[in-house]
């Protein structure tokens, strides 16, 4: 318990309010809703009982040398990034609403739209979603409001959960159309874009897609807008520490999940939704963002859209900002072809196994399908005993791509590790 | 505040340095990268370049200008701004829970689905309800994902309502999250004293009505005394109560919302259940319901068989995925550190002494600033600038940022709309009566200031890092970028 008054605080209190009881305070509550029977635990446990029993959970999740991503992707963070993000100043601070008292946070945010402008050579990006998905879907949802169109043309290899994401978003309006782009060796087929973009809101392509294959988005945007429709990138922002990124090759609007900016993977979230888009779209932008007229003094404003989002992700926005000021240029490119050289190597040597191969010959950059004999689930759980997480089995999502694992290896992973995972793999075949 | 030199009142890309170096990426594996030219980006992205310590530096200066629940009295109505204990950080951050990956097999991650299992368990008895989704990531997208299972639900039943009843006394999310769903939503006016009238809201109840959204205790810190007949009223006309839960302190192990007639509510964990803020983020939901609802829930719900926990996917008629993955976990993990904390009745003094400090600082103030209720209020009081202060057209936005010079945040300013002028004041559990008595020192030195020379408390802030800032003028010229 954490409340500092004593009985006779509260005494003296009252008496000060003028009441007699603390009962003559909510008299307004009918008295029998009040104090009713909880069958909860009568006694709380005290610090170090309530340490030993989260210690106890916490070591019932395994922890095994980790080779999935599919959406989330385990990063080192540095520590100057939780020294930052555990100033108090930063953790227990609300949302801005007097900006005089936020000037560190406002700052922060500023530069955080700055980052994200910079990684996907964007004109301008919001304070922050809630995650991948979120940003994946308010962009689309964009596209219908500057467009008025309803269909919706997306790449088959936009990630399942976004996909699932963004027609929950939809789902109070039935007259909306979703078209997938069929895939052709892992990427989408470019010859049957200019047919299914007819009338279409916007073209929807994640790059690296969810099987890990970068998409050629060389001359795409001419496609989208001779249909005078919008295009949607969805980028993991370490990518584009090599990638072109959306802005060079034209997108409208450039979505990502943050969480690869250095955030724990915990379970899903808190994650952090990237939102960028051309200047001409900026009144599309949900949320909030943080304004400058005068950068150099710092006149940073905060300003509210019509949408009914209060939180988003302040923190985890500042810890993907510190990230990559500590990064910088350099270190981005340093830290994205350390992920595309982890995977290479990781996939170099499982196709090497017999009976394994790789799905696809197109590019990838983390995370590549690999195809195996016989079930890919059996062969994870297997594996699993062996301490080693060697991929997403990916019939459940992907059934025409048969027994497949959607395996990633980021700069996290050594060439021991990945020794590990070639000999988890051949063991579990 | 602190003293702050010219050269150090720069963005951190103005403090870069071409060729400085932070963190470096030495895996050797990098040397296997390979890609072909025409797939690389051909500009450097423009990010700082900066030692780590230039990092730190620039970081921890900026930290600086912030005001804290740690370094302040942060008394912001309907934010629930109480001390975020320290032990709650130190759970998440178990690697046990933060290294889990989202879509690790289930035997992998019996821990936090035991967790979230017992976390879920606990907030039903609590609440006096029987089902939850962890899925939200904060209230309004909690509020999304309640009015999405209520559109569900009633598709399942081939009923067609389109209405939303939101009285003016509730949160100014829930209309916006009504019409966002494509809702019409019905405003209802409060009676003078607050509250809702059985009788309008009887004439605006029919067979369109879905749903009837009340915050409880309502924005303006006072409970609805006739909630039962109000949640009885609804459901004779087929229609679902939601309950906006931003303000559960002033009820949490007093009052079982479910035994009030409600249907479903939403959490803010990091209002009642003391995650931080983070300066706007992360946050995390939840929407707790009645059986009825609960086949409409997001998926994946936690789900016990056997002594083994399990994620379920329903069967089909959940109203899908809010957001990718599990939920904000990692907030979920602090939420349930302070559950641990906390025995039934810990969690009632948790509603008893919030509800004391308000009224403590209401009946303190009002003498001066005029509450807009006459009565006692619950955990938060909604008070305004006394004639004697308006008669100098001092306005409630000068008696914050002199609250600023004077070392407190602001309280919740012109919120509820429903009141000219309003200053809401939520002090939570947390906050001691001596806190209590420095700030009530210090609205009244405001007061005596604005009585005596209200231009100088036109000027405040003057101790703050940048001056009053025009909140109209930004948007005209937006610069969002450097």
């Amino acid at each position: 318990m954490y409340i500092p008054h004593t009985e006779k605080d509260k005494e003296e209190m009252l008496k000060a309010i003028g009441a007699a009881s603390f009962e003559d305070l909510v008299k307004q509550v009918p008295s029998g809703f009040l104090w009713p029977k909880f069958d909860l635990p009568q006694e709380s446990l005290d610090e170090s009982q309530a340490a030993a029993r989260l210690a106890e959970l916490s070591k019932k999740n395994c922890r095994p040398l980790n080779f999935v991503g599919a959406g989330a992707y385990e990063r080192y963070t540095p520590a100057a990034v939780k020294a930052i993000t555990s100033r108090t100043e930063f953790l227990t601070a609300y949302t801005p609403y007097q900006p005089e008292a936020s000037q560190g946070t406002l700052q922060a945010i500023y530069e955080f739209q700055s980052t994200v402008c910079a990684l996907y050579g964007m004109d301008c990006a919001n304070a922050s979603m809630y995650d991948g998905a979120s940003s994946f879907a308010e962009a689309v949802r964009a596209t219908v409001r500057v467009t008025g169109r309803r269909k919706i043309v997306y790449s088959a290899g936009v990630h399942p959960q976004y996909m699932d994401t963004l027609k929950t978003y939809f789902a109070h309006s039935p007259d909306y159309t979703y078209v997938k782009v069929p895939m052709k060796d892992g990427v989408m087929d470019r010859e049957a874009l200019p047919a299914l973009l007819e009338g279409a809101a916007c073209l929807a392509v994640q790059t690296p897609n969810f099987l890990g294959l970068i998409e050629d988005m060389d001359g795409v945007s001419a496609l989208v807008k001779k249909a005078g429709a919008l295009l949607v990138a969805a980028s993991d922002p370490v990518s584009l520490g090599v990638l072109k990124t959306p802005g060079e090759y034209g997108a409208d609007f450039a979505v990502g999940e943050g969480q690869s900016l250095g955030l724990p993977l915990a379970y899903g979230g808190p994650y952090l939704g990237l939102f960028s888009c051309k200047k001409e779209h900026v009144r599309q932008m949900p949320g909030r963002f943080v304004l400058t007229l005068q950068a150099r003094e710092q006149h940073i404003r905060r300003d509210k859209a019509a949408s009914n989002i209060c939180s988003n992700e302040a923190l985890c926005a500042l810890a993907a900002t510190v990230y990559a000021a500590l990064l910088g240029p350099e270190g981005m490119r340093e830290l994205a072809e350390a992920n595309m050289g982890a995977a290479a190597h990781a996939a170099e040597r499982l196709a090497g196994i017999k009976g394994c191969s790789l799905k696809f010959k197109g590019p990838f950059f983390n995370e590549f399908v690999l195809s195996v004999p016989g079930s890919a689930a059996a062969m994870r759980e297997k594996a699993l005993g062996q301490g080693v997480d060697i991929g997403l089995p990916l019939a459940p999502l992907y059934p025409e791509l048969g027994e497949t694992l959607l395996v990633c290896a980021t700069e996290a992973r050594t060439e021991a590790d990945i020794a590990r995972l070639e000999k988890a793999v051949r063991e579990a075949i | 505040m602190i003293c702050l030199s010219a050269l150090d009142n720069r963005l951190s890309v103005e403090k870069s340095d071409p060729g400085r170096r932070g963190l470096q990426i030495k895996n050797p594996l990098r040397a296997k990268a390979c890609l072909r030219p025409e797939l690389r980006r051909n500009a450097r992205p423009k990010l700082p370049e900066m030692s780590e310590f230039d990092v730190i530096r620039h970081y921890t200066r900026l930290s600086r200008l912030n005001f804290s629940v740690d370094t302040h009295f942060y008394p912001l109505g309907s934010c629930t701004m109480k001390y975020n204990p320290r032990f709650n950080e130190e759970a998440a951050s178990l690697e046990g829970f933060a290294a889990l990956h989202p879509l690790a097999h289930d035997d992998c991650a019996q821990g936090t689905l035991e967790l979230l299992h017992d976390l879920g368990s606990r907030l039903n008895e609590l609440l006096g309800l029987d089902a939850l989704t962890l899925q939200p990531a904060a209230g309004a997208h909690s509020e999304f994902t309640g009015l999405l299972v209520a559109k569900a639900y009633f598709e399942s039943r081939g009923e067609e309502r389109d209405e939303i009843i939101v009285p003016d006394s509730a949160h100014g999310t829930n209309p916006a999250t009504a019409s966002m769903m494509g809702f019409n939503t019905v405003n209802l006016a409060s009676r003078p004293d607050g509250r809702l009238d059985l009788e309008t809201l009887r004439k605006h109840l029919g067979p369109k009505t879905a749903v009837l959204m009340m915050t409880v205790p309502n924005t303006l810190g006072i409970f609805e005394t006739q909630i039962s007949e109000i949640c009885k009223a609804a459901h004779e006309a087929g229609a679902l109560v939601y309950m906006d839960g931003a303000n559960l302190n002033a009820l949490i192990g007093m009052v079982k919302p479910g035994e009030l007639g409600i249907d479903m509510m939403h959490l803010n964990f990091h209002k009642t259940f003391s995650t931080p803020h983070g300066g706007g983020g992360p946050g995390a939901g939840a929407i707790v319901c009645r059986k009825a609802l609960e086949p409409f829930l997001p998926v994946p719900l936690v789900k016990k068989e056997g002594g083994r926990f399990v994620s379920d996917f329903g069967d089909g008629k959940s109203v899908g995925k809010v957001k990718a993955f599990f939920g904000n976990t990692g907030v979920l993990v602090k939420a349930y550190a302070y559950m641990l904390a906390h025995s039934v009745k810990e969690f009632g003094e948790i509603a008893k002494c919030s509800i004391i400090n308000a009224n403590y600082a209401r009946s303190l103030l009002m003498a001066l600033y005029p509450s807009y209720s006459k009565e006692y209020c619950m955990h938060e009081c909604v008070l305004t600038p006394g004639p004697d202060l308006t008669a100098k057209g001092v306005r409630t936005l000068d008696v914050a940022k002199g609250l600023l010079d004077r070392g407190f945040h602001a309280p919740t300013v012109y919120f509820p709309l429903i009141v000219n002028e309003a200053i809401m004041i939520e002090p939570t559990e947390t906050e001691s009566k001596e806190t209590l008595d420095e700030f009530v020192a210090a609205m009244k030195e405001i007061h005596a200031l604005g009585v005596s020379d209200p231009q100088a408390l036109k000027d405040a802030p003057k101790t703050m890092p940048v001056k009053r800032l025009d909140e109209v003028q930004a948007a005209r010229q937006p610069n969002l970028r450097w």
